[in-house]
């Protein structure tokens, strides 16, 4: 039966149907319902991962373990599990392992716009790249056929645009997979440098018959058509030429790692001009252009961000598509927000009516980093934030560390900020560590994690105790606040910022969208005792908007949930409870 | 050369329904033995910021994204949003746009004003805009938020969608005790256009 799905179910469906038994994930946008869509299958184990290096060490266990293994990260993760990566590269599969990594071109919800086909590369592991749902599925079922037969871990790279779209997909029968058999084999699997050498020649021999299979492999086609153009192209960009340039011959990758080398020139030959389409990095072309054949790319398509059909009907018709209205440039913009209720704000609130220095962290609470709450001096990456601070404490004194916090989330702490926090104590920094403790991990869409209590399919187990873990790391100083009391947070503050030790401070309060219940209080702004100071506006909440007008603050009932937060900021008690 | 593929762009705010709007009408043209690809919104955006959801269908489909200028519907939940994403509409296209004003943070920090004649400019650039009270009128059939349902209803009209298709998947779609007000709210839209 045909039906819709995006990317990312379509990969769960391939993987499921190719009898993978196991998958593992670290929540990240634009992968997570991938695995969050395996979890859903009967007869599967998948787990929410800490992080997505031991994702992909669980992933490598279950290979070895023999069943077929699916694990699944956004671009940034695959940083994080670069580590094991690398060496699996060498040690090969026994039970075939599909690496997923979902990019993210034009940042929608990212710090950086890396190209991880670049990691297959170094790693010398095979690359697919599906350009819709259907390939999504078949890819998935391919790529743990080839890691088999190829001893390989094997990488499918997806981007946003794949991972998020729905298209039409046919799936097919679950094949029965029997779990392989399991061996001591340390020559293969114990990487100490005499085995890892003797590997080493395995992985040059192995990416030579991947370049063989690359040339015949139906992952690879040749659409032909007027050959004055010939492009070379994969993923969701394909689609692109396909609709804006319908009359010209194609090489469509569907393996761009490594590639058929003699098809690409052989291709070359036949077309009057050779244009490489593909986004971010020029990957393909380069190593085209290093066979010495001549081949067009970047000098006509942008490093930056993601392509659309009609950048391509720009570039190579020269069709204008200027904006024929253009009352986008005279309207003001709309910037993602905090939620109303949310209990992040109150935190930036106060962390800039302190005037502290911000090392920030990814999640929600990153976008207490915009206007008007501006309340972040740095974001890296996850877990950055706590490094970041030692460093600057390092650097200008421990006066300075009086004046600075680091501010991460639960999911982010659990993910890889407990080694930051272990090397504060360790090296007698005095860094005050702010810990969100909203119980989710919230920006990609509520998942679990160690310190829910829950596991990815909601059952119980283990909690993890994050005052208990980060006492016993050696914080001496560790009090647990509720981030909507203003008055409490600030002391806690102030009193941890005084100390010459390291501390943290939980703010413990569950995320608006998932709390139990709403508060049920109501507020209205008393017009009398409202100066139009605008202080309350300055929290950035959709709950209370300001009449240019009358010059007062009201409250806007659609979107207010009773926090509580800006009756608190209020100098003059003009927000009140509303008596019902 | 006329267009093979009909193009449908749903814009609006960060929670406003976009989604289920848009997979309500991809389950209708799969129903009707289309091709069809839908592209979505998840991640950071949809904190309260400005969304765009994209329904495609006809014969064959290739990109999952719409050419700039090549929308034959823009679907508005805010008035805002319809002039955001004007320019993807094709000259003759069609505006349905709620009247439903959602102030972004600029305006409710009262660092510039909400641009009060938005419509009027943009009933002067496409003279086939309509402007819908879906949120009233949603409110009437028994709750505000099947706003984007009596807009759904109006496109339908419109876009001659099949009615029969159209609640099957509303009642596929919607939750199970939301049922009843969505179908009330998805004929209150039908009617707009009907009268």
């Amino acid at each position: 039966m045909k039906r819709l799905m995006i990317g990312n179910e379509a990969i769960a469906r391939g993987a499921y149907e190719a009898g993978a038994t196991v998958a593992t994930a670290y929540p990240g946008t634009p992968s997570t319902e991938i695995v969050s869509s395996f979890a859903k299958f009967d007869d599967v184990y998948a787990e929410w991962s800490p992080n997505e290096k031991v994702a992909l060490e669980v992933g490598i266990g279950a290979s070895i373990g023999g069943a077929r293994t699916l694990v699944a990260m956004k671009h940034v993760g695959v940083n994080v599990a670069a580590d094991p990566l690398y060496t699996f590269a060498y040690t090969g599969v026994n039970g075939g392992l599909v690496l997923v990594s979902a990019d993210d071109p034009g940042m929608h919800s990212s710090q950086n716009e890396q190209d991880n086909r670049g990691y297959g590369k170094f790693a010398k592991i095979p690359v697919l790249e599906p350009s819709d749902s259907q390939e999504a599925l078949e890819f998935c079922k391919k790529g743990f056929e080839l890691s088999e037969e190829f001893d390989t871990p094997v990488m499918m790279r997806i981007t946003t645009r794949l991972a998020h779209s729905q298209t039409m997909v046919e799936t097919g029968e679950k094949q029965e997979y029997e779990i392989k058999g399991y061996k001591k084999n340390a020559p293969k699997y114990v990487m100490l440098p005499a085995n890892a050498r003797a590997r080493h020649v395995e992985v040059e021999k192995r990416i030579l018959k991947l370049k063989e299979y690359a040339e015949s492999s139906e992952l690879n086609r040749i659409e032909w058509g007027d050959t004055s153009i010939g492009v070379i192209t994969s993923g969701v960009p394909y689609q692109y030429v396909k609709e804006a340039l319908p009359e010209v011959s194609i090489l469509k990758l569907g393996m761009v790692n490594p590639l058929p080398e003699n098809m690409i020139k052989e291709f070359s030959h036949k077309v009057e001009r050779l244009i490489v389409i593909e986004e971010l990095e020029p990957v393909i072309e380069e190593q085209i252009k290093s066979w010495g054949v001549k081949v067009e790319g970047k000098e006509l398509f942008s490093l930056l961000g993601e392509y659309s059909p009609e950048l391509i009907e720009e570039v190579l018709k020269g069709i204008s598509n200027e904006d024929r209205y253009g009352l986008v440039k005279e309207i003001p913009g709309r910037p993602p927000l905090l939620c109303p209720g949310c209990p992040h704000r109150g935190v930036f609130y106060t962390l800039r009516k302190m005037r502290l220095m911000v090392a920030g962290d990814i999640g929600c609470y990153t976008l207490g980093a915009l206007s008007p709450l501006d309340g972040m001096d740095t974001t890296i990456c996850m877990g950055a934030s706590i490094g970041t601070a030692m460093g600057m404490e390092k650097a200008r004194g421990e006066e300075f560390a009086e004046k600075m916090v680091a501010v991460i989330g639960d999911s982010t702490f659990v993910h890889s900020g407990i080694t930051p926090l272990i090397d504060i104590v360790y090296n007698q920094g005095t860094s005050t560590v702010l810990i969100l403790d909203n119980d989710t991990t919230a920006m990609t869409g509520h998942q679990e994690h160690p310190a829910t209590g829950k596991t990815i399919t909601s059952q119980p187990t283990r909690k993890l105790d994050l005052v208990e873990l980060v006492k016993s790391i050696g914080i001496e100083n560790v009090q647990v606040v509720d981030p909507l009391k203003l008055d409490e947070l600030q002391n806690a503050l102030k009193e941890e910022l005084g100390k010459r030790e390291p501390s943290v401070i939980i703010a413990k309060r569950p995320c608006a969208l998932i709390a139990s219940k709403p508060s049920g209080v109501r507020y209205y702004v008393d017009p009398e005792l409202c100066t139009g100071c605008k202080l309350c506006i300055r929290i950035g909440c959709t709950g209370i908007n300001f009449l240019d007008e009358e010059k007062i603050a009201v409250m806007n009932d659609n979107n207010c949930v009773g926090c509580g937060l800006c009756p608190q900021i209020c100098k003059f008690d003009a927000i009140k409870v509303l008596e019902v | 050369m006329s267009k093979q593929v009909t193009d449908i762009l749903i814009v609006g705010v960060g929670g406003q329904g976009t989604l289920l709007t848009s997979r309500i009408l991809a389950d209708v043209a799969v129903q009707m033995g289309y091709d069809v690809k839908v592209s979505e919104v998840h991640g950071m955006a949809q904190r309260g910021g400005s969304v765009v959801t994209q329904v495609r269908y006809g014969k064959k489909v290739y990109s999952p994204i719409i050419k700039k200028g090549d929308a034959d519907i823009l679907l508005a939940f805010e008035k805002l949003e319809a002039a955001r994403w004007l320019d993807y509409l094709k000259p003759d296209g069609m505006v349905i746009i709620n009247d439903e004003r959602v102030d972004p943070l600029p305006v409710m920090s009262g660092k510039v004003k909400y641009p009060e004649d938005i419509v009027d400019k943009i009933q002067k650039l496409i003279p086939n805009t309509r402007l819908i009270n879906a949120t009233e009128i949603a409110g009437q059939c028994g709750n505000t938020r099947a706003a984007n349902v009596v807009l759904v209803g109006v496109l339908a009209a419109v876009a001659g969608l099949p009615v029969k298709e159209m609640e099957n998947a509303i009642r596929s779609l919607v939750p199970e005790k939301a049922i009843d007000i969505n179908l009330k709210a998805f004929e209150e839209g039908m009617k707009i256009i009907a009268n």
